[in-house]
Formats: C-alpha cells, sequence, structure tokens
C-alpha cells in the first residue's frame, strides 16, 4: 500500500493517477496534504502537481468516457469529502483499466460512489440557485453572500450569468472567503475584506432604500400564501434545512 | 410608491390565489436574449410554505372582485371580504424586483371576472405583454386562460405567456352544476381547444423556421377540487386521463378542498383536508404519465377508490400476482417499471448497469432501491429471494407491518391496544 499525499485540487489529483501508472503502483490510498494519518510501515510518496502531467491523464480520460463523464468528476471532486478522494481514483482507474465505457456501471462500488457524490454536490448546486437572496447595493450591484456544504461556487456561474445578464452582481461563499462578481460582460474571482466593515449602520447605508421595501413585501407574501390548516412542519423542514434559514430573506 | 397599500393588496390577493395548486415553473425553453432579465427553463423551487409546499412563482390574482358565485371559491361574489385590485404597474414592478433578488422564478397571474370574460383576460395579457416587450424579461409566466375569452386573445396570450391554465374545478359537468352555477363546463374547454391546436401548429411552424416565435412552450394544465363533492377517484382519473389525452395537457392537479366557507353544498367548515387521498391521486397520475399504466389498471368498476394506507402501484401488484415475480436481469424496463419499490431512475439504472454484470440485492439496495418492498416481487443474482407462496393479502400485511409511512400512524396505535 502506498499513501499519496497531493495538494487537494483537481490537477492534483490527475497527476497523483499520472505517478500511479508511471510507477506502476498496485494499492494506493490519497490524501490531501495536512490530513496526516500515517500508519507505521507504508510507503509515502509527495505528489507534486504538474499541469503537464495533468493534462496528459485528462487527455487519456478523454479517450475513455464522455465529456459529461469528465464533468461529473470534476463535480464529485468539489464535493471535497475526506477520504472520498480514493473513490475518485478507483473510478479513474477503471475507466482506464476496462475495456469499454463504464460511467453506467452502477453495480461497480466506485461508479455508484462517484454518482452518489456527483448527485449531492448537484443537489448543493440546486439549493444554491433556489435559495441564493440578492440584496440590492447603493451602486446597483446585487450582493449574496452563502455557506453551501459543498464548495459549488464554481458550478453557479453559468447559471447566474445567464439569467442575471443585465444587472451587476456578487456571490460570496463566506465559508471558503472567495466569490464571483459579474461586471455585465464577464465574472471573476474575487475576495472581500470584511476587517473595515466594523460598524453595523455602515452594511444597512450600503443598499438601496427600495431594498427594504422589497424584502417587507416578499416576507409578507411568504406569510400569506401559506394555508394553516395544511402545516407539514416536517415536510416544510426537508425542503429547507434549517442550516440554510440564516440567510433566506424570508426565514429571518 | 404607497407600502402600506400595496402591501395590503399584496396580502388579500396572494392569500385569494393560494388554492390554486400549480406552481410548476418549469418545462419552458425560454432563453435570455439581448442581454435581458432572466431567463426559464428546468424550474426552481426557491422556498416552501409552513404546509410544504413549493414558492416558485408570484402567485397572485390581479383582483379579487368577482361577479361569479362558486360555492368553494374565498372570492365568490356573495363572500363578505375586502376586495382589492393591483394596477398593471404594480404588477410588472413586483414581478421584476422580486425576480432580480432571485425571490422566483416568474408570475402566475389569475384573476376574479370582473364585468366579463374577454375584459379580463385582456388586462391579463397586457401585463405579460408589458412585461416581455417593455422590460425584455424572459422569466416564467403562467397565466390563466378565462373561460369563454375570445380566441384572439388566447392567441396573444400564448406569444407571451409559458404555460397557460383553465380549472376545470370539478371532475364533473354535475360537480361543476351544483358549485358553480355560473360556469359550464364547455366554456371552460373552449380555450383550452383553441390553445391545443395552436400549439400543434405553432410548433410545426417552429420545426421549419428557426425563428418563428415560441407559443405558450410550458403547454396547458388544469385542477380539480378534491373532496368537495362525491364523485370517487375512478371518476376523477377517467377525467384526467381524458384531459391528458384529448388536450395534451402537461398537467392536472388535485386539489384536495380546505374548508373556507359555510354552505349546505360542501363538506362543513371543521372536516380536514383530504391531504392523504390528494397524495394517491398525485401518485396514480404519476403511473399514468411516466410508468405506463393505463388509468383501468389503477382504478375501475370493482376498485372505484384508490387505497389510502398503500401507494397505487403496489395496490396494483398485489392484486395482479400472476405477473411476478419477475428477473431484475432480464425484464424490460417497462416492467420493471412496475416493480413497487423501484423508481424511474432505479430503473433506469438497473437496465444500464446489467449490461455489465448480473445485478444482486446490495448492487440493487445501493443502485436506490427499496429493497423492504420490492424483495416480494423480483428475483435477482442470488439465491435468496422469497420462496413462500404469499398472497397479495400477506405482502401487504408484511410491507406495512415494517413501513414508516406517516399515514399508517393512527392505525398502528390502535392495533397495540389489543
Amino acid at each position: 500500500m502506498t499513501t499519496l499525499i497531493y495538494d487537494g485540487t483537481f490537477e492534483g489529483l490527475l497527476t497523483a493517477v499520472f505517478d500511479v501508472y508511471d510507477r506502476k503502483l498496485g494499492m494506493v490510498s490519497l490524501q490531501k496534504t495536512g490530513v496526516n494519518n500515517s500508519a507505521l510501515f507504508e510507503d509515502r510518496l509527495q505528489v507534486i502537481t504538474d499541469e503537464t502531467r495533468a493534462n496528459r491523464v485528462l487527455k487519456g480520460l478523454k479517450q475513455k468516457i464522455s465529456s459529461m463523464g469528465i464533468q461529473r468528476l470534476y463535480a464529485a471532486h468539489l464535493a471535497e469529502m475526506d477520504g472520498e478522494e480514493n473513490s475518485l481514483m478507483g473510478y479513474i482507474r477503471y475507466a482506464f483499466d476496462a475495456g469499454q465505457n463504464i460511467e453506467e456501471d452502477y453495480g461497480n462500488r466506485f461508479v455508484m460512489r462517484v454518482s452518489e457524490m456527483v448527485r449531492m454536490v448537484r443537489r448543493e448546486k440546486h439549493r444554491m440557485e433556489a435559495f441564493i437572496r440578492f440584496q440590492k447595493l447603493k451602486d446597483e450591484t446585487f450582493y449574496a453572500t452563502i455557506e453551501p456544504d459543498f464548495n459549488v461556487l464554481p458550478l453557479l456561474i453559468r447559471h447566474f450569468k445567464s439569467r442575471y445578464a443585465d444587472q451587476k452582481w456578487i456571490i460570496y461563499d463566506i465559508r471558503r472567503n472567495y466569490g464571483i462578481y459579474y461586471d455585465l460582460h464577464d465574472t471573476q474571482y474575487i475576495s472581500l475584506d470584511f476587517a473595515n466593515v466594523n460598524k453595523p449602520g455602515d452594511v444597512i447605508a450600503a443598499f438601496t432604500e427600495d431594498e427594504g421595501i422589497y424584502q417587507h413585501l416578499w416576507k409578507n407574501y411568504f406569510t400569506s400564501v401559506n394555508i394553516p390548516s395544511r402545516k407539514n412542519t416536517k415536510l416544510h423542514v426537508r425542503h429547507i434545512p434549517k442550516r440554510y434559514w440564516k440567510h433566506l430573506t424570508e426565514k429571518i | 410608491m404607497n407600502v402600506d397599500r400595496i402591501t395590503e393588496k399584496l396580502n388579500i390577493l396572494a392569500d385569494a390565489a393560494k388554492y390554486d395548486v400549480s406552481c410548476a415553473s418549469s418545462g419552458s425553453k425560454r432563453k435570455n436574449e439581448n442581454k435581458g432579465l432572466g431567463n426559464a427553463s428546468n424550474g426552481i423551487c426557491h422556498s416552501y410554505t409552513e404546509d410544504g409546499r413549493c414558492v416558485s412563482l408570484l402567485k397572485i390574482l390581479l383582483t379579487n372582485h368577482c361577479i361569479f358565485d362558486c360555492a368553494y371559491c374565498v372570492s365568490r361574489k356573495t363572500n363578505d371580504i375586502k376586495r382589492a385590485a393591483f394596477t398593471v404597474q404594480e404588477v410588472v414592478d413586483l414581478t421584476i424586483n422580486f425576480y432580480r433578488r432571485n425571490y422566483i422564478e416568474g408570475l402566475f397571474l389569475s384573476s376574479g371576472i370582473f364585468k366579463d370574460a374577454d375584459y379580463t383576460m385582456e388586462r391579463l395579457v397586457r401585463i405579460a405583454k408589458k412585461l416581455r416587450t417593455e422590460h425584455n424579461f424572459n422569466g416564467y409566466i403562467h397565466l390563466k386562460s378565462i373561460p369563454g375569452a375570445s380566441d384572439e386573445l388566447m392567441n396573444e396570450a400564448g406569444l407571451y405567456a409559458d404555460r397557460l391554465s383553465v380549472n376545470l374545478e370539478m371532475p364533473t359537468e354535475a360537480g361543476l352544476k351544483l358549485l358553480a352555477p355560473d360556469k359550464n363546463q364547455a366554456d371552460m374547454i373552449k380555450p383550452m381547444g383553441y390553445l391545443k391546436n395552436a400549439i400543434i401548429q405553432r410548433t410545426e411552424e417552429k420545426r421549419l423556421f428557426k425563428k418563428a416565435p415560441i407559443f405558450a412552450p410550458a403547454g396547458q394544465s388544469t385542477q380539480v377540487i378534491i373532496g368537495a363533492t362525491p364523485e370517487n377517484d375512478s371518476q376523477v382519473l377517467r377525467s384526467a386521463n381524458y384531459f391528458y389525452k384529448n388536450f395534451n395537457l402537461k398537467r392536472v392537479y388535485y386539489s384536495g378542498y380546505v374548508p373556507v366557507l359555510a354552505d349546505s353544498r360542501l363538506p362543513a367548515l371543521n372536516t380536514s383536508v383530504p391531504m392523504v387521498r390528494e397524495n394517491r391521486l398525485y401518485q396514480a397520475d404519476w403511473l399514468m404519465r411516466f410508468y405506463g399504466f393505463k388509468v383501468n389498471e389503477i382504478v375501475n368498476d370493482a376498485q372505484p377508490h384508490l387505497d389510502l394506507d398503500i401507494d397505487p402501484k403496489l395496490s396494483w401488484a398485489i392484486r395482479t400476482m400472476q405477473v411476478f415475480p419477475i428477473d431484475i436481469n432480464k425484464a424490460d424496463l417497462q416492467l420493471i417499471l412496475r416493480v413497487p419499490g423501484i423508481g424511474l431512475l432505479s430503473a433506469q439504472k438497473i437496465v444500464s448497469a446489467r449490461i455489465f454484470g448480473k445485478l444482486n440485492w446490495d448492487q440493487l439496495k445501493k443502485i436506490g432501491v427499496a429493497i423492504n418492498r420490492a424483495k416480494y416481487f423480483i428475483t435477482c443474482n442470488s439465491n435468496e429471494f422469497e420462496r413462500r407462496d404469499l398472497t397479495g393479502n400477506n405482502i401487504k400485511q408484511f410491507i406495512l407491518a415494517t413501513s414508516q409511512s406517516k399515514y399508517l400512524k393512527n392505525t398502528q396505535v390502535q392495533l397495540n391496544l389489543f
């Protein structure tokens, strides 16, 4: 058993795949840098992320699975779940070693696990598309903060860019401390410094005057459409788990 | 903007619209063109009410003034409630500002009938037109087809709206006559028939000329109220089936009657909402639309009502034991879809995966099959399978005993007493 230490990026993962074939390794276990639980008698190998090698693996992989399959792998990678890089590694090795396209072999444990991870990530992405609440700032930018379970921000760009093409917007992941900014033409990754905002008044002053009005109207609407005689709290919470409530205008 | 006045109007007109259950924002394919606002494709539920229903659209009435006197409706003429009406601009502003903040997928606009059908329909169309042409709004718009509206207005509505719907309200003409004496089914069917033909024709045009405008891309839907009149499930589902077949409807919604008004023709005010029955009807509806079931396999003269304690697929399976067990590694997709505990996605996964090798119980479980129900009806790559010669009723009892369905709690408590 060889333990491969990689940097947690998708390129890093692909480079690790390269090393597995380059060094003809058998059983391997993949670990992110910093997660240090090494066994006593094992080989450890540091994977040095290399774009050229990663691209070679990607090119080879494209011969074996569809471009949809590559996207699904990337989505599963964004789950960033500890230990699950081994499922991704297993999937990729199975794809390379098999004589045919294995994407739909749900009887295989790696294919099934990757499919589960993709479902989890896509559900989180979909939830973000639903639960993001923009607030309008004085400079006409619409601003939203999120704290998704998985790192889905990169997957959100296409949806919001095509939907809100005529307004500037920022979606900021405060858990991972980075965001996307759309300036009416293109999107870019940004990182904000909140250290200078110390008075709560500063934050409120940043919003346009009608922001409060529309939030008020939305909350009213939300209460009006409820039918009390059909109350079903269990179902309500299943659809909107409580951890999302603090960013939802109607649930604050 | 007079905030208090708008708030009051929104409260009244959202409250009056909430008994319309349709919330779908899917099925359209409207793209955002020329850097406008919004698009409509797969549908998103942006929030959920405390009763667990999805909030996808800004669902409001243009006005709750109404010349009709339908017994089941809160907005009926003789009901003493506050009345209000939005202006065109107010609806437009609310829609745009809610949409920009990602609260909604679009607008669901209905209305009480004021003056006459065409007058009302014209107002609805005007709002949709303004959103589309002046505000370059490409979000989802669902308009009500007002019964009796002219073909010209319906045509215009189809050009701006993604979906149109007219509520049949009662599953049968007799039920309608009883509770809504001012309405008749012919008036409702007229705009539905016009739109059906127009949609077919426009889709044909669109196939030939890419530039042809899209016309009601998300089709038509309707709603029937359940439990206000004595129709049985067989009548309800047959009527739904008739409209699916003859008017190409995308959806039929079933709305459990919420007692809001005291009227001798209606269930008493303290009657509970028939939520379980509503749920079973939706399950049956899904079986007809996605699982290849014919309506008379689900309900028929011998079986006029759906079972409340088990779902309609299981109910069909235990009545049709001669079909089972089936071999999951050999059976057709159509047959796998009929196994209780196997859904649409699992069935497709099974059919894809078995090409690579025969599947066993563990793999089926991983794929998402509910083994506790499916195990009585299938065999797979394993020596373990149901060997006893069980009757349908035995299976039902076994499944009920291990099930945690919320609908069963009451009966189980009663059984424990003995």
